[in-house]
């Protein structure tokens, strides 16, 4: 592993524009494809390559885009989701920022596989810098014939459009997103019918991660072949779909010596990322915990961190997925109940408010958790934590969206995993006003 | 065809069900409800009231769309006792059903401040609000104008107006009724009544010819609110502020209250017999004298049943004399609902508040045809008035108070000139000082009856309240013209009504039901 060769990174550090692109083999696999290459062979190339969404929920990509009408009369949409708002995720920014082209190549392929007319590239506010990059190569790519009609002389039309977004966690979410696109409070919609039948403008829409669309390039230059030898198939040989394959960006951030994005295949355990990546945990200290995948995913302990990366191991340890693959690690003289506290005041802060489980289950959270650091916490503040994080979601079938699946998620899983800590802090009494928040979101 | 099953808590809320079955879901035996639907699209909570089995709601409404987001567990003052909902409310009842008696949140609830200015005729207790959002898919589907929507975030979203764009559509208060809880209320109606003292009746929207389906609620002899009752046959769910708003009349004290008789310039006050003895007299010596100047004048506000025993009184002392149609007040044109943001109607027609501004005109009309051959016009009375042609004049008005009037300065001139004036009306017009007889009309809220819609719908109406004091209602005092016996009986007389007028035919058992019956036009 140590030696493999960045490819979504590749052009890292290379001039944005689209002649240094072309120069280093940019829209060739785009070329390939439309010269050689019917949509559906695509569709079946990322299928076979077993490629799984990068935005969080891992599902799969091709199988995504098989659910699509066939036939379909009217136009259908692609909706390219940098609405990147997990906290401690940013691997998207950093895509987008260092190789814009690529993004748009995927976005292209991604297109021509679909049908697709009409990409709307839905930025969160906050990402100006990479809506900026992204509209000059956009203007760049017009003016190359690789946006507009008649692409290559290939007969794809294809449009790009950037939204930028007015802030808010909940316009990540697909729906949300297509409803903020529309115009509307992001407020997700009950799901069926799925976006891939009726989504933006009641239009068949696609909703992809920049990431997951820069891997159909290089699945389409190097091969569905080269991209499943990178990776782990899955444990379960009865479910070979749950393998983990291809490249992925890694976040690291918190207390270690070397935050930053890794381009790595998927698999690597925690500790390694770490060790090898990130230069070990700061100052010295050992690591208390780590949250694997952006903050909905759970907490591991540091004796957890044996946990390979992907989609499949982490639910050893009672983590709900690999997430954003952004990995925030706390040092031991972090507080389990600032991380807490932190978390439960980002998602309250978040929650939509449609559905009430969530609008009053993380409010409640975070009122639990500020009453603890007052001072006046009770043991059984713990119980009802557990409860509450269990009870509210689309798992337990509370809720319209995964948003509060992942605030109850890391509640429940670091009162379980450090009852001790809360019960100790509870104990003491002690009050807190701690002095920076180790979790801060951007 | 499709069978839904339903499980069963062991307990079902005290209510143990024979008709349940074993059933075995993922090896976990369960008892089960089977209930057929047929072919039916429904939703869960549909399917299983079907078979009698209550899943508790807030959001989910009828004539709304789905959002399904409330899912029960909520941040709610404890206000019952200075609600206004308190008694009708979903969420007292579910809790008194199905919550807990004590709950395991001991944090401060958030309690953001009060809008009062939501709309001139609703009041937001946001507090209360427990974010179903159902006001707000109303004001977007229904009214369409979108007056309201959900502000902030997390538990921290309220509903909320634009500033300076209240709510004040015509359809603003049924936002108050959707509500399932007391968040937002109704100016009118606020701190009047305890719900649980009001006595609801059945009945029928006066205010336009769209004969919205209503409950009166009254109180000692008070009408307190009206609010609109689900009629898929006329209006559906809702009704409009102008109808829910337009009763307070019937509460007046403006109102006639005694029957009177000219004595001189005075119009002094006369026991009812000895009106009726008089009246009797007096209308027929004015048919001896010459029956062809004797005209009756029937509201559009009347029931078919007085209607008809109005007709069959004057028609009974002579053939020659002549019935005509009361004014029928028109406003503008018809206004159907959903708006756009500009006001413009948008399709599909959800709500249609009628230019005609009375609820009966049409079965008036159809009386009026059967009796009369055609239905002569209030223009052609007043004509005739003017011309000197009439020597007696029977109004019976029954005309709430609306801009204008229902009778103008000039058409009194005129009516005036009639010897023999009768008028039956409610408030003062300008006829009324002229009259030589003046009765006391009784209000929609005080009849029983039938109203026939603008679209042919027949539907009864029940009073809620009496009349004010010496008042009767108006089948009351016909009846003792006609000098029948007992009381005007609204079953009795519509089945008299059925068998003697066609176009009323499909009444003939008397009874009407709450959705009504349409009638056939002939």
């Amino acid at each position: 592993m140590a030696d493999f060769e960045p490819v979504l990174l590749r052009r890292v550090g290379r001039p944005l524009d689209i002649w240094a692109y072309r120069a280093d083999g940019g829209y060739r696999p785009l070329e390939k494809a439309l010269n050689e290459l019917q949509p559906p062979q695509i569709i079946q190339m990322v299928r076979d390559a077993g490629l799984r969404g990068r935005g969080g929920a891992g599902f799969s990509c091709g199988l995504k885009w098989s659910f699509l009408p066939k036939d379909h009369p009217g136009p259908i949409y692609l909706c390219v989701n940098i609405d990147e708002s997990e906290p401690c995720t940013f691997n998207n920014r950093y895509l987008i920022e260092n190789d814009p082209h690529q993004v748009i190549e995927g976005v292209l392929l991604a297109c021509y596989a679909t049908r697709a007319t009409t990409a709307y590239l839905y930025f969160r506010y906050e990402y100006g810098k990479a809506a900026r990059i992204m509209q000059q190569a956009i203007g760049e790519a017009y003016a190359h014939g690789l946006l507009g009609d008649n692409i290559l002389g290939k007969g794809l039309n294809v449009n790009a459009y950037i939204h930028r977004g007015a802030g808010a966690y909940i316009c990540g979410e697909e729906t949300g997103l297509i409803e903020s696109l529309e115009g509307k409070r992001a407020w997700p919609r009950i799901k069926p019918p799925y976006p891939a039948v009726e989504g933006a403008f009641r239009k068949p829409t696609v909703v992809n991660n920049p990431e997951t669309l820069s891997c159909v390039v290089h699945i389409i230059d190097r091969g569905a072949d080269w991209f499943k030898s990178l990776g782990i198939p899955s444990s379960d040989p009865a479910r070979p779909e749950r393998g983990s394959y291809g490249p992925k960006l890694y976040n690291l951030s918190g207390h270690i010596n070397k935050p930053g994005t890794f381009e790595i295949p998927m698999g690597i355990t925690t500790q390694e990322l770490i060790d090898k990546y990130g230069g070990g945990v700061w100052k010295g200290k050992k690591a208390k915990g780590a949250i694997p995948g952006g903050l909905s995913t759970g907490i591991l302990t540091a004796a957890e961190f044996d946990a390979r990366l992907d989609y499949d191991d982490l639910a050893r340890y009672e983590i709900m997925g690999l997430g954003t693959a952004a990995v925030t690690v706390f040092d031991e003289d972090t507080s389990i109940v600032d991380v807490v506290y932190n978390i439960a005041r980002f998602f309250s802060h978040e929650s939509c408010g449609q559905c009430t489980p969530c609008r009053e289950g993380t409010g409640w959270m975070l009122q639990i958790l500020e009453r603890m650091r007052a001072g006046q916490g009770r043991r059984e503040d713990l119980d009802i934590l557990a409860d509450v994080g269990d009870r509210i979601g689309i798992i337990p079938g509370t809720t319209i969206c995964g948003l509060s699946d992942g605030a109850g998620w890391p509640i429940k899983n670091a009162v379980k995993k450090f009852r001790a800590e809360f019960e100790a802090y509870i104990k003491s009494g002690q009050k807190k006003q701690t002095v920076s928040l180790a979790l801060a979101h951007h | 065809m499709a069978t839904v099953y339903v499980t069963l808590p062991p307990s079902n809320n005290g209510h143990p069900r024979t008709d349940t079955i074993d059933i075995e879901v993922g090896g976990e035996k369960l008892k089960a409800v089977a209930i057929d639907i047929g072919d039916a699209r429904l939703n869960l909570i549909e399917a299983a009231a079907r078979g009698g089995i209550e899943i508790p709601y807030f959001c989910w409404h009828p004539a709304l769309t789905v959002v399904a987001s409330c899912r029960m567990l909520l941040n709610h003052p404890l206000d019952c006792p200075v609600c206004d909902k308190a008694g009708e409310c979903m969420l007292q009842d579910h809790s008194y059903h199905h919550g807990r008696a004590t709950s395991r949140m001991i944090e401060e609830k958030f309690s953001p401040p009060n809008k009062p200015h939501i709309g001139s005729n609703v009041t937001l207790f946001t507090d209360r609000c427990i974010m179903c959002t159902r006001c707000v898919r109303f004001t977007r589907e229904v009214s369409g104008q979108a007056e309201l929507q959900v502000t902030h975030r997390g538990h921290h979203t309220e509903i909320d107006i634009f500033p300076g764009e209240p709510l004040n559509n015509k359809l603003a208060s049924n936002v108050v009724d959707l509500c399932p809880v007391g968040a937002l209320c109704s100016k009118d109606f606020l701190y009047k009544q305890r719900v649980w003292y009001l006595k609801t009746q059945k009945s029928v929207c006066a205010d336009c010819s769209t004969g919205c389906s209503i409950n009166v609620d009254g109180n000692k002899n008070v009408v307190y609110r009206l609010h609109p009752r689900d009629n898929p046959l006329a209006q559906g769910h809702f009704m409009c502020d102008d109808g829910r708003l337009g009763y307070h009349y019937v509460n007046s004290p403006e109102r006639f209250n005694r029957p009177r008789i000219r004595r001189g310039a005075e119009l002094a006050p006369a026991p009812w017999a000895e009106v009726v003895r008089g009246l009797r007299q007096e209308l027929a010596d004015a048919v001896k004298r010459d029956a062809s100047a004797v005209l009756g004048v029937l509201s559009p506000f009347l029931t078919c049943e007085e209607a008809y025993l109005i007709a069959k009184y004057l028609k009974g002392l002579s053939g020659q004399v002549r019935l005509a149609l009361g004014p029928v007040p028109v406003v503008g044109e018809d206004d159907t609902y959903p708006k756009d943001r500009r006001g413009h109607p948008i399709q599909p027609v959800k709500f249609t508040i009628r230019a005609e501004k009375c609820p009966n005109r049409r079965g008036v009309e159809e009386v009026l045809r059967h009796f009369q051959g055609d239905v002569i016009g209030f223009d052609e009375a007043v004509r005739s008035a003017q011309a000197g042609q009439l020597q007696a004049l029977y109004l019976a008005a029954g005309y709430p108070p609306r801009p204008g009037g229902w009778v103008s300065e000039q058409q009194a001139a005129s009516l005036k000139k009639v010897p023999l004036l009768v008028v039956q009306d409610l408030l003062p017009s300008p006829v009324s000082g002229h009259a030589k007889y003046l009765l006391p009309a009784g209000a929609w809220a005080e009849k029983d009856g039938t109203f026939v819609n603008h679209a042919g719908l027949a539907q009864a109406i029940h009073w809620a309240v009496t009349p004010t004091g010496e008042t009767r209602s108006d089948g009351q005092v016909f009846l003792d013209l006609l000098e029948r016996r007992g009381l005007a009986h609204a079953p009795t007389l519509r089945k008299e009504l059925a068998q003697e007028v066609p176009f009323f035919a499909a009444l003939a058992s008397g009874e009407i039901g709450d959705h009504g019956i349409a009638l056939t036009a002939t």
